[in-house]
């Protein structure tokens, strides 16, 4: 004879924890995944505050003058051959087309296109480095910039992605493991014992909020190490918003599991529910830009709510009163899910 | 308490469908206390209903009578759940968690019980107790069904086939953990299709088919009812006109004969005084043997006289 040494909760999360860290492929789409989703979107809208300039140099000078325009590293230095850079011009290949005099001192020819604001202003810019060879002494002038953490298309994805990522933790971390285990007749097995079935309800919902904490530390950590994405709010609504995000999408999760009997019945559902919140819910753009007709129905949607919470927390800062209006949504809507879902939940 | 683990009366399953199916059609059964008892028949009999019944886990369609442990599902389930050990047919246990994790697991969900080391030595996984559940083998991984199943230190254990798919050596070693629960005064009601596990496990058997209970007590009697302990199989050469059954009936000693295919099987009370009459009869007769075997009877004999058909379709009897 014994006694238990841990409550069954304990033992069922701690179950739940060791079942999912102990499996690569869902530790790879709970956080490679997002990673990769992250970085690659990241770099690719990634804004350039740097101007090329696109020059072309022809003529017998054409070496040195190179040399000359080397001081100003946004310059891209193109020599084309002599019958060539009229058309580069036209084609907007190049901004802008010196031509260089037969000895050093011959002032250069300068071709532009003057309809076109670049051609003007790499005129301008390979004029500057003339005067300033000119005038070497040049007035120190102090530059100061807008800051533009906070405006950057990544800056405007990272919540987003987060939300994404609760919604996807919710569904598949919950709707997929109880499925898993009614296939498996493993809850059939547990419910021969006299394990509460409350019990397992919630350690399976406890279990996600643990996984939840950890995705939150790990996506906004990524964030700021790689994009210098910082919350403009406190961190500790940040951390609530996600939680009642997390819990939500467990309580919606758990509402499509209820029924299903095969895997591939709620891998179907799963995606019937989420595929239109990855578009409409503004994960990748504003959700705003759908036609007014919609709106009702794409700002009532969990997602939309949760990534305009986030959003509001990380880029306003909001503080959660603000954002009561999303913030209740999503635990109406996670409340429902749950409710119902205790109701119609298949053990059997 | 009462001296029977588990009585029920008319108990009736229909699973609704198109069409219906009647899996269970009025079967009574008495369990006693300290007894390991079989339901034996083949697939489809409505084995696994009956258990799954009995277990909590579905509701009858109707019953006249049912109790366990002498109580009731309704009324007492979470007494009943803390005082039965189950396995299901098939259950397919969290891979990723090992032996030992596993069977920890099923200890916090009752109230008192073995120490889940105690439960993984009885049967024999303690050099598994780190391994993975994807890493065992099918014996393995039954045993380990078992260990959950007993781990609540149950007075009553449900197996519901606990040796189909097992190889022979790893059937024999989970008889002998079976034995063990039983000798420690537990009851046991377990399913099987195998003939032979039935007659050297159970105390007791009833053989099911086609959801009803079609003969029942000890094998030693339920052989003894086809009134005959010993078989007699033989076929004859081509040569010769046909011999019918009524002819081999009324030698000396024969009980029953059955003719399937070509095939004769007798039983026969006195091996010694039938085999000879056989012999002296085909001689007579011009006819002759072309195999002839003698045996003892089996339960799948008493199967087949009841029903015509064998336990395991496209499987003679051995
Ligand atoms: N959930 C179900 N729905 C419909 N028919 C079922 C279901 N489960 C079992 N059956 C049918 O009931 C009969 C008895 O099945 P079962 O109790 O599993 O038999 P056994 O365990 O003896 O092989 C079979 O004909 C089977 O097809
Ligand atoms: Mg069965």
């Amino acid at each position: 004879m014994s006694r238990r040494a841990l409550h069954p909760l304990g033992h069922l999360v701690l179950a739940r924890i060791r079942m999912f860290y102990r499996q690569p492929e869902a530790v790879f789409w709970t956080y490679g995944f997002p990673l990769v989703m992250i970085t690659a979107l990241g770099l690719a809208f990634r804004e350039e505050p740097k101007t090329t300039i696109l020059v072309d140099v022809v003529g017998p000078q054409a070496e040195a003058f190179q040399t000359r325009l080397a001081k100003d590293s946004r310059f891209k230095v193109v020599r084309p051959a002599e019958s060539d850079w009229k058309k580069r011009l036209q084609s907007g290949k190049t901004n802008l087309v010196v031509e260089t005099g037969a000895s050093p001192t011959e002032p250069p020819q300068f071709w532009d296109e003057p309809r076109r604001a670049d051609s003007l202003f790499a005129r301008e810019a390979v004029e500057n480095v003339l005067l300033h060879e000119l005038v070497p002494e040049r007035p120190a002038i102090a530059e100061k910039h807008l800051d533009e953490v906070g405006s950057r298309y990544i800056d405007f994805l990272l919540p987003g992605m987060i939300g994404m990522n609760l919604m996807g933790g919710g569904m598949w971390g919950i709707g997929f493991v109880v499925v898993d285990m009614r296939v498996r007749k493993l809850l059939k097995r547990l419910l021969a014992t006299p394990m509460r079935r409350s019990d397992f309800l919630l350690s399976v919902m406890l279990a996600r909020l643990i996984f939840t904490l950890f995705d939150m530390i790990f996506l906004i950590t990524f964030g700021y190490l790689a994009f210098g994405v910082r919350c403009s709010g406190s961190l500790l609504e940040l951390s609530l918003v996600m939680a009642i995000g997390g819990t939500s999408f467990a309580g919606i999760g758990l509402l499509v599991a209820s029924r299903a009997q095969t895997i591939d019945a709620i891998s179907g559902l799963m995606n019937l529910i989420m595929l239109p919140m990855w578009i409409a819910s503004g994960v990748f753009f504003s959700a705003e830009r759908f036609p007014e007709v919609f709106q009702p129905i794409v700002q009532a949607l969990p997602l939309t709510c949760l990534n305009n919470a986030l959003r509001g927390v990380m880029l306003d800062g909001d503080s959660i009163v603000t954002q009561w209006r999303p913030l209740l949504a999503l635990v109406a809507w996670g409340v429902v899910s749950f409710t119902v879902s205790l109701r119609i939940f298949r053990w059997k | 308490m009462s001296s029977l683990a588990i009585s029920c009366r008319q108990l009736v399953k229909r699973y609704d469908g198109k069409p219906p199916v009647e899996a269970v059609r009025g079967v009574d059964l008495e369990v006693r206390t300290g007894e390991c008892f079989g339901l034996l028949g083949p697939n489809g009999a409505g084995k696994t209903t009956t258990m799954e019944i009995l277990e909590g886990l579905l509701d009858a369609t109707a019953s006249e009578k049912m109790e366990v442990l002498g109580l009731e599902w309704g009324r007492d389930d979470e007494t009943i759940r803390n005082r039965i050990g189950i396995s299901l047919q098939e259950t397919r246990l969290s891979d990723k968690l090992t032996v030992l994790e596993t069977v920890n697991l099923f200890r916090s969900f009752y109230r008192s019980g073995l120490e889940p080391i105690e439960a993984i030595r009885r049967v024999s996984l303690e050099d598994k107790c780190g391994a993975h559940v994807e890493k065992l083998s099918g014996g393995q991984r039954q045993r380990l069904a078992v260990a959950c199943a007993i781990i609540g230190d149950p007075e009553l254990l449900f197996l519901d086939e606990p040796t189909t798919g097992l190889d022979p050596h790893s059937r024999r070693e989970l008889w002998e953990i079976i034995r063990g629960f039983k000798s420690a005064g537990r009851t046991v009601l377990l399913t099987t299709h195998y003939m032979d596990e039935a007659e050297r496990l159970c105390d007791r058997v009833a053989v099911v088919d086609q959801g009803q209970v079609i003969a029942l007590g000890t094998p030693v009697e339920l052989i003894a009812r086809l009134g005959g302990q010993h078989i007699v199989d033989f076929s004859l050469s081509g040569a010769g006109n046909p011999l019918t059954a009524d002819e081999v009936q009324a030698l000396p000693s024969v009980q029953s004969v059955r003719l399937d295919g070509g095939n004769f099987t007798l039983s026969v009370t006195e091996p010694h005084v039938a085999l000879p009459g056989l012999m002296n009869y085909l001689q007579q007769t011009g006819r002759e043997f072309a195999t002839l075997t003698t045996r003892h009877a089996t339960l799948e004999d008493v199967f087949v006289t009841l029903t015509g058909r064998h336990l395991q379709e496209g499987e003679e009897a051995a």
